[in-house]
């Protein structure tokens, strides 16, 4: 995983609420391999025509938000299926952070996995910074993992980013949670030899 | 004396094996569900060397990508399509994990089959890499999804690093009018409480209309948890789960079954036991319920009329309605009843347990469809079962197209799919733009309101047949 201690971009703006995981990435592209890139799969559908030319109005679409590697989107984002293709799609397309209300549960601990950082402002904030943005596209946003805030354009101010305090730690190092959690394999095989021979149809 | 706990924590304290001084506890995964999307998770592991740690514990099941018009990967709706299973097979060989390939009488649907064999049962930690492992909570599990990070974590170490979500009882009291089943009662809740209401919640349901329900139904309940948003949904186990368990194939054996027993009837929530939010529903105010828009919260009884994206309290609801009302080719004020539909579907792992097809079947005895209908049964066992009962010839007669077990057209990856603009009255869970193909039009409907569906050729309200 690629460590994430702060990241400072325009932002692009995906306004919608409720934005299922089959809209970030639709079933049919599941079937590839990472190595051929998940960016490409990116809201396919949704920044298409019907014909499949790229439709101008979709924020990733416009020239200005071409560089942009943090977006704003609308609450419940990734709700739906848990294909953690959704993450690969957004981080191969070279997005390192999501602000938003709210996120999808597995989402967000799909998202913490591949170092991508969600962060949840309250809603009035979003709102606030979509309006900003409308104005001012070009204004930057620093997400500051570090220091564990985020701080927004004109008078928008600064806000604490509420992560875990673990995946924060596991982001920022850029920590293999599996290589940490077999540190503690000891444990685990006590646990489990008690709790099998507790339940021992659990073992067959 | 220890404070009265509810039955997920019970559940959780008993699999927590460390708390992390920041936060999360290191869980133990009692059972790991896997599909074929499960080739990142493997290739993860290859890459580090490792093997699952206790295959025992695995359970791999083909479903998402399988044919329902055969039962080989050649018969595959593409050469892709048939590498996703040949690759799926080929792991669970090289994990030395057990494994009801295509070919086995009790392959299914994942969610359908785990309960059918026994795999779930209360107590019990389960994962799936499908959002819909909610499913198995009906059991009195706790049953979430995952992505493939977690599932290779799981695989490697048969445990997850997780923060305890905040609990929710869902109550629905008084009794189900007729026509009226559990499919509606979770529309009802969604459309009630929004499709992110239950975000960072586990749901127990619980009232008089959950404990008269079946199995069956419990597992339709806990399914659709995660269209509210729900890390997951469980039922507390009663006799009704106990004899449904009782000599399934993993399920303990006679020899172990009391003391089986004895674990689980300390498993519901203690009274007194504190819930972080508590919701109600009324049952007897519940109607047949149908879905207008594009995502599951979009749910109105079959009596309603499209509303106006102007009703809506908020810029971002009024902008999601109205290209919602867009993608779906309808217009305000127009009767949700007599809705012309150009196809049905019923199947999934919400409803294509033998209840729900004895329930469409009921519908369409002596009936025929007059649009195109499939129904996919959740697992061979119920497509073996709705044989030996007669209600697949019904299904048969009555023109449907009788298929083998798959996800099919819900998840619409094994070639299954509704064509761009074609309506489809479906049993499925999402409504979601492109779901069921790209440009496709959802309703999401019980099975009885399928069967209706395909018989009327328009959206129907099953209590008038």
């Amino acid at each position: 995983m690629k460590a994430f201690i702060r990241e400072t971009s325009t932002v692009a703006v995906v306004p919608i609420v409720n934005c299922d995981t089959d809209q970030i990435i639709p079933g049919r592209f599941l079937k590839a391999d990472r190595a051929q890139g998940y960016g490409q799969f990116l809201f396919h559908d949704i920044r298409r025509d019907a014909d499949g030319t790229l439709d101008p109005a979709f924020a990733l679409n416009r020239p200005d938000a071409a560089a942009a590697t943090i977006l704003l989107v609308g609450d419940n984002f990734g709700c739906g299926s848990s294909r953690e293709g959704a993450v690969y799609a957004l981080v191969d397309h070279g997005i390192r952070a999501l602000i938003a209300p709210g996120f999808g549960d597995i989402f967000y601990n799909n998202a913490l996995k591949n170092g991508l950082v969600p962060v949840r402002l309250p809603a009035p904030v979003c709102d606030a910074l979509a309006a900003h943005l409308a104005a001012h596209p070009q204004d930057p946003v620093t997400v500051d993992l570090e220091a564990g805030q985020v701080t927004l354009p004109g008078d928008l101010g600064a806000h604490p980013i509420t992560i875990e305090p673990f995946a924060r730690d596991c982001i920022l190092r850029g920590l293999d949670e599996i290589e940490l959690t077999l540190t503690h394999l000891d444990q685990i095989e006590a646990f489990e030899a008690a709790r099998i021979a507790a339940n021992p149809w659990l073992g067959r | 004396m220890t404070p009265p706990r509810t039955m997920f924590a019970k559940i959780w304290e008993a699999h927590e094996i460390l708390r992390h001084p920041s936060g999360p506890s290191l869980l133990y995964i009692d059972r790991d569900m896997i599909h074929e999307g499960s080739f990142h998770a493997f290739a993860d592991l290859k890459r580090r060397g490792l093997k699952p740690r206790r295959p025992g514990q695995i359970f791999g099941i083909a479903d998402h990508y399988v044919p329902t018009t055969g039962r080989s990967a050649a018969e595959a709706a593409s050469p892709a399509i048939a590498r996703m299973i040949d690759t799926f097979d080929e792991n669970m060989d090289w994990g030395g994990v057990r494994h009801f390939s295509l070919s086995s009488r009790q392959q299914g649907i994942v969610h359908v089959v785990a309960p059918e064999q026994g795999i779930t049962l209360p107590g019990l930690t389960i994962v799936c890499s499908d959002s819909h492992t909610s499913t198995q909570g009906a059991l009195g599990a706790i049953a979430f999804g995952i992505g493939q990070s977690e599932n290779a974590h799981v695989l490697a170490t048969q445990t997850l690093w997780q923060t305890r979500p905040k609990t929710m009882r869902v109550t629905v009291d008084g009794a189900l009018g007729q026509g009226v089943s559990a499919k509606d009662v979770m529309l009802a809740l969604i459309a009630q409480i929004g499709a992110g209401g239950a975000g960072g919640h586990a749901i127990e349901f619980a009232g008089s209309v959950v404990r008269n329900l079946s199995i069956e139904g419990r597992l339709t309940l806990c399914n659709m948890s995660i269209e509210a948003a729900a890390r997951l949904g469980m039922v507390a186990p009663d006799e009704t789960t106990f004899t449904y368990i009782r000599g399934r194939h993993y399920a303990p054996s006679e020899q172990e079954w009391d003391s089986a027993l004895d674990q689980w009837r300390r498993l519901p929530t203690d009274e007194g036991a504190v819930f972080d939010r508590e919701v109600t529903l009324d049952g007897a105010a519940i109607a047949p319920m149908v879905t207008w828009g594009t995502s599951p919260e979009d749910a109105l009884p079959i009596t309603g009329r499209v509303p106006d994206p102007a009703s809506f309290a908020s810029a971002d609801k009024r902008a999601a309605a109205a290209r919602a009302l867009d993608y779906m080719g309808l217009t305000p004020g127009t009767a949700l009843e007599g809705l012309a539909i150009d196809k049905v579907f019923i199947g999934s792992c919400t409803n294509a347990r033998i209840e729900d097809l004895r329930a469409a079947a009921a519908v369409l005895k002596g009936r025929k469809a007059v649009v195109p209908a499939i129904i996919v049964p959740g697992s061979t066992p119920v497509r073996d079962q709705a044989e030996a009962e007669g209600i697949a010839q019904v299904f048969r007669d009555a023109g449907f197209d009788w298929r083998q077990s798959g996800c099919s057209m819900c998840a619409a990856m094994n070639g299954d799919v509704v064509g761009p603009g074609e309506r489809c009255a479906s049993t499925s869970n999402r409504n979601f733009v492109g779901r069921q193909g790209p440009g496709a039009r959802t309703h999401l409907v019980s099975p009885a309101m399928a069967a209706a569906a395909a018989i009327s050729g328009k959206l129907t309200d099953v209590r008038r047949i």
